[in-house]
């Protein structure tokens, strides 16, 4: 259905609009951070997008990128009411990096935007107040990265020493061990679970390059009859 | 012993010129939940305020990075923890977008019958607290009581009262009791009385008509911008329902309306989720009709969903897919998507993407109320001090939602 707004995107902006996708039937197009403003502004005052009802605006953490891409997607979900079709922009940063704020485009960016600042660490510029919203100002990191660990806690009052038998938050066996992914040892070239799937889609890298001839079953000595 | 003499002439006082900084919350009996509210007070009157969530933040969306697709229902079920059974609706149909299955014609008229139920007692328990903190304590008391009445059949469906973790990815947990028509058909008439005696008592009241009509104003443009969806958005005059919008689980074949506000204000909210009460007790009426009585209730596909006790036990092939839905769970293919679904607040979408394996690797829970909140600001600012309870009330911000 609304095929139509990504052939009108890449009708006006041709090469600006890096990629489109409609896997599922849900609409996307991956722009460039600089193009960002400029294509959320179309969105919205092109009389055939119309995209006026701001849906929301997340991140999503890829660290495993090839290192040209940046790591970051910053996702846009917005949808037009009179023609009730929706569309979601898409754009590349690297960990900490800036881009433009949405808040003059759309009110409701302001708070997602402050969401995906608190949990990625992306500096929107422009933004009227960008500060932590759900964690609190001495948190130190972005716990949504791949690379903050999930069983890590940073308590602001210090926990009290109650005894022996006091436990710590998170067992080391909770989870399931089968799906779990240690992200740091990953990241740092010291764990070889691969997922070439993801690689695939998001055009990455696998995982590691595990060398195929370790994959390879051992060369049997042919069997003569 | 002499008289006092050393007080001041009153006239020469000057009136404090500044505004005044109040800090409201975080734990308040007049707000829903801990949330905290920073407000520059010029005399009674809000000049500026800050709302400042997070106090119930768990990591809902890094915690399901950490187990399987399935391990995700009991965070889900505490996101609207009024109204779980949504949240599980909208997840099962999320991750069931991404694996490219429909349930069962029977199974999308159960999730229709218990997601509706929720929608009741979510609406009802809103109306009932914003009553309640204005001081009618009576209705409140009513509405509350038809909570527990449904409650009672969901815990006759799933076992538990209010987090019921009963939707699963391709279906249901179990199939409807043999006595879920019955229960439904008995309470329905009950809840349109109630729901009559509340209204009754609500709105013929000059007190509460007062306290909500041009109250807490929010116009529709600002609306539309900000991102709100749901009852607050239907209160401006947008006609914007999920169900009607963007059908899912059947909902184009049921007939029934949405109801729209005119000024956006508090009443306005008030009376929409009222009406949507009713309109859901319509939904539930024409659901039950169809629900059959035999069936499936879940897909085929020993992928997705747990094989029988018996078959676990018996055969060589139930054994090992049950040991691969146990261990490494359900695996959708590669992908994202954004899926969506009318929550008790307002849309409730999530963000998926897998990386084919059996763990999430990113789970966004685009948060009605989050979003509403912001747009209570707005609603909050002009208004009188005392307006603050009613019209964040009618926001219906619920914690779990929207800290996540």
């Amino acid at each position: 259905m609304s095929k139509k707004v990504l052939a009108r995107l890449q009708k006006r902006f041709a090469d600006k609009i890096l990629a489109v996708d409609s896997f599922r039937g849900d609409d996307e197009a991956l722009v460039s951070p600089s193009d960002w403003l400029e294509i959320a502004l179309f969105l919205r005052d092109d009389p055939e997008c119309a995209m006026n009802h701001f849906i929301d605006l997340t991140a999503a953490d890829y660290p495993e990128r090839e290192p040209e891409l940046p790591r970051l997607d910053v996702i846009l979900f917005v949808r037009s009411l009179g023609k009730n079709q929706r569309v979601r922009l898409k754009t590349r940063v690297p960990a900490g990096a800036e881009l433009e704020s949405l808040t003059p485009v759309w009110l409701g960016a302001n708070w997602t935007e402050r969401e995906c600042y608190d949990m990625f660490g992306v500096r929107f510029r422009n933004h009227p107040d960008l500060r932590r919203i759900l964690l609190y100002e001495e948190f130190v990191g972005y716990p949504l990265l791949k690379d903050y660990p999930i069983n890590k806690t940073q308590p602001l009052i210090p926990y009290r020493e109650v005894g022996p038998s006091k436990l710590a938050p998170f067992g080391p066996d909770e989870g399931n061990p089968f799906g779990r992914i240690d992200w740091l040892a990953r990241m740092s070239g010291r764990n070889l679970q691969v997922s070439p799937a993801i690689a695939v889609q998001q055009g990455q890298r696998p995982a590691l390059s595990v060398d195929e001839e370790d994959l390879a079953p051992p060369a049997s000595p042919e069997l003569k009859p | 012993m002499e008289p006092i003499q050393e007080y001041e002439d009153e006239t020469s006082l000057e009136l404090p010129a500044e505004p005044m900084r109040l800090n409201m919350g975080p734990s308040h009996p007049a707000m829903h939940g801990t949330i905290k509210m920073t407000l520059d007070l010029d005399g009674e009157v809000v000049k500026t305020v800050d709302i400042m969530p997070g106090y119930l933040h768990r990591g809902f969306e890094k915690s399901c990075e950490r187990g399987t697709w399935t391990q995700c229902y009991p965070y889900v079920d505490r996101l609207n923890y009024v109204s779980p059974m949504l949240n599980n609706v909208g997840f099962s149909l999320a991750v069931e977008k991404l694996l490219d299955i429909e349930v069962p014609e029977r199974c999308k008229i159960y999730r229709v019958i218990l997601g509706e139920l929720s929608r009741i007692t979510d609406h009802l328990t809103c109306n009932g607290a914003m009553a309640m903190e204005l001081g009618a304590f009576t209705p409140f008391l009513w509405c509350i009581k038809v909570r527990d009445w449904i409650w009672d059949i969901l815990e006759q469906e799933t076992g538990a009262r209010m987090t019921h973790s009963f939707g699963r990815i391709g279906g249901m947990a179990k199939p409807p009791t043999p006595r879920l028509k019955q229960s439904v058909i008995d309470i329905l008439p009950q809840i349109d009385k109630v729901l009559g005696e509340v209204q009754v008592t609500l709105i013929r009241n000059r007190i509460f008509l007062d306290r909500l009509q041009g109250v807490g104003i929010l116009p529709k443009d600002k609306a539309l911008s900000l991102g709100v969806t749901g009852p607050m958005l239907r209160a401006c005059g947008v006609d914007y329902d999920v169900r009607k919008a963007n059908p899912y689980s059947g909902y184009d074949t049921y007939d029934f309306e949405i109801p729209i506000g005119h000024d956006g204000d508090t009443f306005d909210r008030f009376m929409v989720r009222m009406e949507e009460v009713r309109q859901s007790c319509r939904i539930i009426e024409q659901a039950i009709e169809r629900l059959p009585d035999e069936g499936p209730i879940n897909v085929d596909d020993p992928r997705i969903i747990l094989p029988s006790k018996d078959e676990v036990y018996t055969t060589i092939e139930g054994t090992i897919a049950h040991f691969k839905l146990v261990m490494e769970g359900v695996k959708p293919p590669p992908g994202a998507v954004y899926s969506y679904t009318e929550g008790g607040n307002g849309e409730l979408g999530f963000y998926i993407v897998s990386d084919g394996s059996g763990t999430p690797y990113r789970v966004r829970c685009r948060p009605p109320c989050f979003i509403n909140l912001k747009g209570a600001e707005d609603m909050i600012r002009g208004d009188m001090i005392a307006d603050i309870v009613p019209t964040f009330g009618s926001v219906n911000m619920i914690g779990g939602e929207c800290d996540r």
